[in-house]
């Protein structure tokens, strides 16, 4: 039985020179809601890409529900739920289709599929918007259901890439809702964010800063450590010492 | 086996939904079967002649009505100047100038050589040689009947004694040369190959371009599924479109059948497989779906114009004639002539197929293992 | 205007970051040029053939020897029978059977008439009539030279030809503007359209709709890297068609460059109007691609004559700009027309553009309101 939900030692990824992420060793325990912070082109996509699967790390260490992201890839994906920045839904379908599409890949059965459809249309409030194509939703509709998508077969861990980029505070205090929900159920939640008002609410944090990461603990802690009032502060601090631009 | 029902499940939902892509699966390649069998076509239909008759002559006057009771010819212009005859020419409003010298009658009465010019329009080089061997054999013909009265009314040695060699023509399959026999099964081929080299490739590129693909890589996906997934929508159209296109020659185009359909489609679903697993390669090593485009049709392109399809492979130099080895388009042209129009069966075929199924298992290893569920 | 020139210079870096499209964009001329200048012909090489002699004298073995002779065929099979031409046939390799009838020599010099017959692989008309008539040419001219060994003048009716403007009948001639069409088209229409509808798809459109630019200032900006690249890749062509195929180019260059350059227009006012239909890349891309590139290879007289065609595609092929860019690039490149010979066919392609232009402005007018 792993101790942790993830565990690296000095994970790296470079491209060509640049090293994208800089020997980082972190560990996020089983069902605490960890926040990755970090500016634009700090390293965070890449990791996380390095934890899913999707990008194999240059050299170090990483185990994913105490797996080894080296060998066995396709094991953790099983484990794992994952909701990328990018739109990962399918606009010409219904959300009824996308859960039953997503909900089939993960082998979900028959029978269990139509009663979570209905159970995840009735969480998100799209009950009644269930037939429409998903390109006419809201973007916050989008988002809860992406979420309920990434956490429909009940995965170990859950990857959230910015999650709640380009909404208002009212529908993204509605998704931490449903973060907490998911984390009280005994999922890992690995959550990206912009937002320092959202990495006050995780249970602890890490910053990264030009691919290394230079902080991480609960929000007080680092508070104390930096002896700063705010996350906020603590980011900015961090980030000014940054040497890459940018994106 | 259940993902792949869902992924099934799911492309086909998106295919059918998108309203534009269903008159561009099913009604365009009918439009196009109709329409290319009739416009590729070098049958001489009507050429545009200006007569410059110097000799005015009750033969001269044959000469030109001959050439009209055949229905290839249009006497557009009749002129007594070379000028004005080549200036219609020069605009393209003639294609052949027929100039009868004076004294032309008198010369062929008594046996002597009567010269007869004609001025091509030769800038088709094709059609050109059309018009010259038809008027050639109009000419020959009427020569022939000139030369045989002669013969009865006077004895004229000259005549007698010039030997003569006597071509017979025979056409085989398509003795009235129809073009559209010939062309509806290599279109058909065309057809199918864009459904299959186009849409499947874009496919692919598309998710990319849009992102789902990303979330489709951290699911506990097998490529091989994922593959099928992808591959088996469009095989299926492409099959269909086949179906739909081989009755319609059949039914509509009076096509004959002489080898076993059986053969045909299984070939084509080899072949629709080569050409699929082509454009997933594609899709593999392209970003955005205007650059999976460009390749896609620039490939097509050059396996349409050199897979024998407008032109005969026979006329291409060597080294052009070896490329076809490598091309797809053209063995499955070939093929389908073959099968269709002459009745070939597997003995004939064999090794073309083979080549055929050797080219779709390495393209199809090489995409399935360039394509990666990681990035980068 | 600043603004303006700031968004020109973003498309053109845009276009000409991406190296992979670049280089098939340059590249594929070339490519194209080349191989159907060499290999797109409807002349005939190496075509294999089968020899059915019934008579073995040495006639025949002259006449064989004159056709083996030539670069056009290759003698594959000496037949025995009739009966094996079908399974010869079959297989595919063998288009044509030459078959001498029996005491070939004898009937020949006793009556002064001998009979030869062609039997042809018909399935492709267009080869059957090709090989039959190098065929019948070789025996012709071999009739003719023993005509005259026996100092025999030929009497009647002598058709002296003359092929104008292309007398050694050569495709390549044929094929270059049709090539200069389709390419321009390629670069020009599905290009210009993809990138516009791709703009569309991401969202960006309503970005630079929103944005102090004019809706012509964007369409411009879309069109103008476009317009270069085909300027370049006409040039290409034209050098490879003189230097490399030694295609005549008999009239006026200015002419020639102002004619390619009204076409490109025309070709990118149809991709700014596909663009302005179509709501997605896909979408797009098949308008493009049925719409056009297949009707500008086959309807407008690139491989196949208009006159050739049914009463019906011949009227549709009124409306496909290439025919009337064919008429003229070949009317200036192999007939030395001035502009008094195609000004009415270079009227057609202003009025198109123009027609295509207004449409597609007022469809950009319509979303913005």
């Amino acid at each position: 039985m792993p101790e942790y939900a993830i565990q690296t030692e000095n994970l790296t990824r470079k491209f060509g020179d640049f090293i994208a992420v800089d020997h980082i060793s972190f560990e996020v325990q089983k069902g605490e809601i960890f926040g990755f912070l970090g500016a634009n082109g700090a390293g965070k996509t890449t990791a996380m890409k390095m934890l899913t699967g999707l990008l194999t790390p240059t050299s170090g260490k990483a185990l994913v529900t105490g797996r080894d992201v080296y060998t066995e890839a396709e094991f953790i994906k099983k484990q794992i739920g994952y909701m990328s920045q990018k739109f990962s839904l399918y606009d010409d379908l219904t959300p009824r289709e996308n859960i039953r599409f997503y909900g089939g890949i993960y082998g979900i059965s028959e029978e269990y599929l139509s009663q979570k459809i209905d159970e995840v249309l009735e969480g998100t409030g799209l009950k009644d918007q269930g037939d429409k194509l998903v390109q006419a939703l809201p973007l916050g509709w989008k988002q809860k259901l992406a979420f309920s998508i990434a956490i429909l077969h009940n995965p170990k861990i859950v990857f959230l890439d910015e999650p709640t980029g380009g909404v208002d505070p009212v529908t993204r205090r509605a998704f931490w809702e449903q973060i907490y929900e998911v984390a009280e159920q005994g999922i890992t939640v690995f959550v990206t964010t912009h937002y320092m008002d959202e990495a006050e609410y995780c249970d602890r944090l890490s910053i990264m800063v030009d691919g290394r990461m230079d902080a991480i603990g609960s929000p007080e802690d680092l508070k104390h450590e930096f002896s700063a009032s705010s996350v906020e502060e603590i980011f900015i601090k961090l980030a000014r010492s940054a040497k890459r631009g940018d994106g | 086996m259940k993902i792949i029902r869902v992924l099934l499940q799911k492309e086909f939902l998106q295919i059918f939904r998108n309203k534009s892509m269903l008159p561009i699966l099913f009604v365009m390649p009918v439009v196009q079967l109709l329409v290319l069998s009739f416009a590729a076509t070098y049958e001489l239909k009507e050429v545009d002649v200006a007569l410059i008759d110097n000799d005015q002559s009750a033969l001269s006057r044959e000469v030109m009505s001959r050439f009209q009771a055949t229905g290839y010819f249009n006497l557009e212009l009749e002129t007594f100047h070379y000028a004005e005859a080549m200036m219609a020419m020069d605009q393209g409003e003639v294609s052949l100038i027929l100039e009868i010298p004076s004294g032309f009658q008198t010369r062929v009465r008594e046996g002597r050589v009567a010269d007869l010019q004609l001025v091509i329009d030769a800038v088709d080089g094709s059609t050109a040689g059309l018009i010259q061997s038809y008027s050639t054999s109009i000419l020959k013909d009427l020569n022939a009947e000139q030369m045989r009265k002669i013969q009865m009314e006077s004895y004229s040695p000259q005549v007698q004694k010039v030997k003569s060699i006597q071509v017979i023509p025979q056409n085989w399959y398509n003795p009235d040369l129809d073009y559209i026999t010939f062309m509806v099964p290599g279109i058909l081929v065309v057809l199918v190959s864009m459904i299959g080299l186009f849409l499947s490739g874009m496919n692919i590129v598309r998710e990319q371009e849009i992102g789902t693909i990303e979330q489709l890589n951290v699911t506990p996906i097998r490529k091989y599924q994922f593959m099928i997934g992808k591959l088996l929508p469009f095989w299926v159209i492409g099959m269909i479109d086949l179906l739909i296109g081989l009755i319609l020659a059949r039914y509509g185009f009076n096509i004959p059948f002489l080898g076993s359909l059986i053969t045909v489609l299984i070939v084509a679903g080899i072949f629709l497989i080569t050409i699929q697993s082509l454009g997933l390669l594609i899709s593999t090593i392209t970003h955005t779906q205007q650059q999976a485009m460009f390749i896609a049709w620039f490939l097509m392109v050059i396996f349409i114009l050199m897979g024998g399809l407008f032109t005969p492979i026979e006329s291409m130099p060597m080294w052009a004639q070896n490329l076809t080895y490598i091309n797809p388009v053209a063995y499955f042209i070939k093929i389908m002539r073959m099968v269709l129009l002459k009745g070939a069966g597997w003995p004939e075929i064999q090794f073309m197929v083979y080549g055929i199924t050797a080219m779709g298992s390495a393209l199809l290893l090489i995409s399935i293992n360039k394509y990666k569920k990681t990035v980068a | 205007m600043n603004s303006f020139a700031g968004f020109v210079i973003k498309e053109f870096k845009q276009i000409y970051r991406d190296k992979r499209t670049l280089t098939v964009l340059f590249g594929m001329p070339v490519i194209m040029m080349i191989l159907f200048g060499f290999a797109i012909r409807n002349e005939i090489s190496n075509a294999e053939i089968g020899i059915l002699d019934r008579s073995k004298d040495e006639v025949t073995h002259q006449i064989i020897q004159k056709l083996e002779a030539t670069d056009a065929f290759q003698v594959r099979a000496y037949l025995q029978d009739v009966n094996e031409i079908e399974a010869l046939f079959r297989e595919g390799d063998i288009k044509e059977v030459v078959v001498f009838e029996a005491n070939f020599r004898q009937k020949l010099v006793r009556e002064q008439r001998a009979d030869i017959q062609i039997i042809t692989d018909a399935t492709n008309p267009n080869l059957a009539n090709l090989v039959q008539s190098y065929t019948a040419n070789i025996i012709q001219d071999y009739v003719k030279a023993l005509n005259s060994e026996d100092q025999i003048e030929q009497a009647g009716i002598m058709p002296k030809v003359r092929m104008m403007y292309n007398p050694e009948l050569r495709s390549v001639n044929l094929f270059v503007p049709g090539l200069i069409a389709v390419i321009l088209m390629l670069v020009s229409t599905l290009m210009t359209s993809i990138s516009i509808t791709r703009e569309k798809e991401m969202g960006n459109m309503e970005i630079l709709l929103v944005s102090p630019l004019k809706p012509y200032h964007i369409i411009i900006g879309k069109v103008l890297p476009y317009l270069v690249l085909s300027v370049v890749n006409v040039i290409t062509i034209l050098i490879l068609a003189i230097f490399v195929f030694q295609v005549p180019f008999e009239g006026s260059y200015l002419l020639f460059f102002a004619e390619a350059g009204l076409f490109t227009l025309t070709a990118l006012a149809l991709g700014v109007f596909i663009s302005s239909v179509a709501s997605d890349q896909q979408t797009a891309m098949m308008i493009s691609l049925a719409g056009l590139l297949l009707p500008t290879v086959l309807l407008s007289g690139f491989i196949f004559p208009v006159q050739s065609m049914p009463e019906v595609l011949q009227w549709i092929s009124h409306i496909i700009p290439a025919k009337w860019f064919l008429i003229i690039v070949r009317g200036i490149m192999l007939k030395g027309s001035e502009l008094l010979m195609v000004w009415k066919e270079t009227l057609i392609l202003i009025g198109m553009t123009v027609f295509f232009i207004a449409l597609s402005l007022k469809k950009f007018k319509v979303r913005l309101q």
